[in-house]
């Protein structure tokens, strides 16, 4: 009974989101208060139908119900308690029904939080984030419902991807979809203020808190699924350019760039339109990328749809959404009053820089990932865009963006002063200096040029802190006094700091990973040993292991290190049965932030075993530089500002805090 | 300037390798050139995986393939030309600068000289546009400031 109940609660969310379009709009074209007051509360039933829905669709998945086919599909009955659960979402029904979900909650919290917006902004909002909704239940309800049944209902399903069997993707994709509709927050303030045709500083400020979420979220999607196939694909590689990696990638350098141009309309005024353009290019960039990994377009273990009538469905959408929205810009965005004017070399030039490249960036990418789609639709010629482009114009874009992060913040609003920047930033200078002669002396081999990027990255890392340092006068007034500085200082200044830091820690382990690599191939056969990077190690069996669901021939490998015992990796090749499908699973072992990686080959006849040994120094800090990048993130979104929200009085009696940005 | 881009393209060269021991040339420098040229070519059968990268057998094949041809004394060129004479240009990680890849490699390029352009035609508009005066009142606007002035 509960799929059908899903299923109906599916079709009244829509006929509410229907209402939510039209409804509201009118109210606020007609200053009707009641009517615009309409809208919280059809939000509220829309997001808690579609969770009546999406708990339908997991009750049916718990349950193992095989009389719909979606569970059939995706699900086996000895499969894991947390994989049950993440099947939910782990095929193309099931995690568009999440995407909605998702849209909902965000609809839900505008609802329920947004009282200090204006009753029309906020009128207009909710409806643009209803269009979308009714866009895609439509599409789930025409071409991809989760809830059908079939009969005769079979007594085992054909089991998960064995790939997508991991706790990886039970939080990946969650979090990757926070952020891509996350930007539909952006994207419906943006249109809600092209519709009323006003747009001032408190705008910038609503968007704000919406798309510093939103990024954090694609940042730990991006991070996360990054992470996931680094272990789990088994060669050790953490960023293929593939279409669908690009296609998290556009948004994330979109909505970098909206981030920081939104903080030059709040402060400032300046800006305005290009910051309405970017949270419609964000979104839109959100919806293609769904429509890549959705309709198929692009071969690859993400694009699960093959079916043509979705495609041309996500295709109208995204046509409807995307030109409506440029059209509605065209149209409206020369009647927004540009506001301040500042000189070339200031804090609102080093933003505009930083949008340049990061939108720069951004098209390299698009231009790379589409390139060959389009040339095969005009001419048929097929050809290959491999990291090789990306490497060669991506790369390059980032170098002067890094560099020009750092001097931003030093900057001064309106006309900023290069030499006087730079002499405060003396110690950044030495310490990338100190840092690129000590790993020029430390290292052998690797690329000449790595050591200049680990002095970049220490710039960059004490760049960002030096300019917080500074401001509470660290080492130059006593520590009490800077102690209550740092409390003083709005923690926006504190998120832009760690921010920045985090991008500096990310690339030490880019660099590290690329330039200092260490890799053996070698046949072994039990009882051999090996010498790689400071480990003896030692297979001392191959064996046999069952799984719940799978077949592992386990390769146990004993590591000393220096004589003394460092542990056991168990690197296996793994045949999930229900699938008959192949997997590799490579073992790690930490040493600081850099990790031993093993993965193995096939087991040959003889007894031996092909292993691949990789020694990847400071990897980790790929990822523990997004994670500081997030906590970045979330001390910018705790600044008081955001909190109280738009101006108003109360803001005024608080204590005035010092050194206002 | 190209020591950069080198270098860049080295930053960023593909992470893994699934070359088995049997497959090494016993020449390094042939075995080095080898490699390279295997991860700029793609696993026709794999999820954009370079065939260096991949456990497939087609990749397996190409890989002993482009050995031969280098122990025959072929150049690098020569080895793609012979791929992409077989495969199609679609075997080639990095497209070749042709007509039909014009628009491609040169996309960035023309993208962040256009900006820089419009950044600086912006600067430069804004410039001239401080220097003029703001236009007069009109005679409407005279008269309501007139009756707002003198109540």
């Amino acid at each position: 009974m509960s799929p059908e109940i899903g299923h109906y609660a599916l079709v009244l969310a829509l006929a509410l989101a229907l209402f939510q379009s039209v409804v509201p709009v009118w109210g606020a074209r007609k200053r009707d208060a009641a009517l615009m007051g309409t809208a919280d509360a059809v939000a509220l039933g829309q997001c808690a139908f579609v969770a009546i829905a999406f708990a339908a669709l997991t009750h049916a998945y718990l349950v193992s119900d095989f009389s719909v086919e979606n569970v059939v599909l995706n699900s086996h009955s000895t499969k894991p308690l947390i994989y049950k659960i993440s099947g939910v979402w782990g095929n193309h029904e099931g995690s568009m029904l999440l995407w909605v979900l998702i849209l909902t909650l965000f609809s839900a919290f505008v609802a329920l939080f947004g009282r200090n917006l204006p009753l029309p902004l906020k009128a207009n909002v909710l409806a643009v984030q209803a269009w979308i909704t009714a866009a895609f239940l439509l599409f789930i309800l025409k071409t991809s419902n989760p809830f059908n049944r079939i009969n005769p209902a079979p007594f085992e399903g054909r089991d998960l991807n064995p790939l997508l069997q991991d706790p990886g993707l039970a939080i990946h994709p969650p979090l990757l979809y926070l952020g891509y509709v996350g930007f539909s927050m952006s994207f419906a303030f943006a249109v809600a203020a092209l519709i009323e045709g006003r747009i001032d500083a408190a705008w910038a400020r609503w968007v704000r808190p919406w798309a510093l979420t939103a990024w954090m979220f694609l940042t730990a999607g991006i991070s996360m699924g990054s992470f996931w196939a680094y272990y789990e694909l088994g060669w050790g590689g953490w960023w293929f350019w593939d279409p669908v990696e690009n296609a998290s990638l556009m948004p994330w350098l979109a909505g970098t760039a909206l981030l920081h141009s939104a903080i030059v309309m709040e402060k400032r005024e300046a800006l305005k339109v290009w910051t309405v353009l970017l949270a419609i290019l964000t979104f839109s960039l959100s919806l293609l990328g769904t429509f890549l990994v959705r309709s198929g377009v692009l071969t690859s273990v993400h694009a699960f749809a093959v079916d043509p009538e979705r495609g041309i469905f996500i295709l109208a959408i995204l046509i409807a959404f995307i030109g409506g929205s440029l059209a509605l810009y065209a149209w409206r965005a020369p009647m927004l009053r540009q506001g301040g004017i500042f000189a070339p070399v200031s804090r609102e030039g080093a933003l505009v820089l930083n949008n340049l490249f990061l939108t720069a960036a951004c098209a390299a990418v698009f231009v790379g990932t589409l390139y060959p789609l389009a040339l095969e639709a005009l001419t048929g010629a097929k050809i290959s865009v491999g990291p090789p482009f990306f490497n060669w114009t991506f790369g390059p874009l980032m170098v002067p963006l890094m560099v020009a992060m750092v001097f931003g913040p030093f900057l001064a609003w309106k006309r900023g002063d290069l030499l006087a920047a730079a002499q405060r930033m003396m110690a950044a200078f030495a310490a990338g200096i100190a840092a690129m002669l000590l790993t020029f002396a430390v290292t052998r081999g690797g690329p000449v040029l790595a050591p200049v990027f680990i002095g970049l990255a220490a710039y960059i890392i004490v760049g960002s802190l030096a300019e917080v340092a500074e401001r509470v006068q660290l080492f130059r007034a006593p520590l009490a006094t800077t102690l209550q500085r740092a409390r003083g200082l709005p923690r926006s200044a504190w998120g832009t700091a760690v921010a920045h830091a985090g991008v500096g820690v990310m690339l030490i382990g880019i660099v590290g990973e690329t330039c200092y690599r260490q890799e053996l191939i070698v046949q072994m056969k039990p009882g051999d040993t090996v010498e790689v990077a400071g480990y003896q190690v030692t297979l001392t069996g191959l064996a046999p292991v069952q799984g719940p669901n799978y077949r592992d021939v386990v390769a146990r490998l004993v590591l000393r290190e220096g004589g003394v015992d460092a542990g056991i990796l168990e690197p296996a090749k793994r045949v999930y049965t229900a699938r008959n499908m192949p997997t590799t699973e490579a073992a790690l072992k930490t040493r600081g932030f850099s990790q031993l990686y093993v993965s193995p080959g096939d087991v040959e006849t003889s007894g031996s075993i092909a292993l691949r040994f990789f020694y990847k120094p400071m990897v980790l800090l790929i990822w523990i530089g997004t994670l500081v990048m997030m906590l970045g993130g979330l001390l910018s979104l705790s600044d008081r500002r955001l909190r109280v929200g738009a101006p108003k009085p109360a803001a005024r009696r608080a204590p005035a805090v010092q050194a206002a940005e | 300037m190209r020591a950069l881009i080198l270098a860049l393209s080295l930053l960023a060269a593909a992470p893994a390798h699934a070359v088995l021991p049997g497959e090494r040339l016993d020449d390094p420098a042939l075995e080095t050139r080898a490699r390279a040229l295997s991860q700029d070519l793609r696993c026709m059968v794999c999820q954009n995986q370079s065939i260096d990268d991949s456990d497939a057998p087609l990749a397996r094949d190409l890989r002993l393939l482009v050995r031969e041809r280098l122990k025959a004394g072929d150049s690098d060129r020569q080895v793609t030309d012979f791929l992409v004479a077989r495969y199609g240009e679609f075997v080639l990680m990095r497209p070749r600068l042709g007509w039909h890849t014009l628009a491609l490699w040169g996309a960035p390029a023309v993208f962040l000289i256009g900006g820089v352009g419009y950044l600086a035609f912006a600067l430069r508009r804004r410039r001239t546009g401080e220097a003029t005066q703001p236009e007069p009142l009109s005679d409407e606007e005279k008269r309501k400031l007139d009756a707002a002035l003198n109540g």
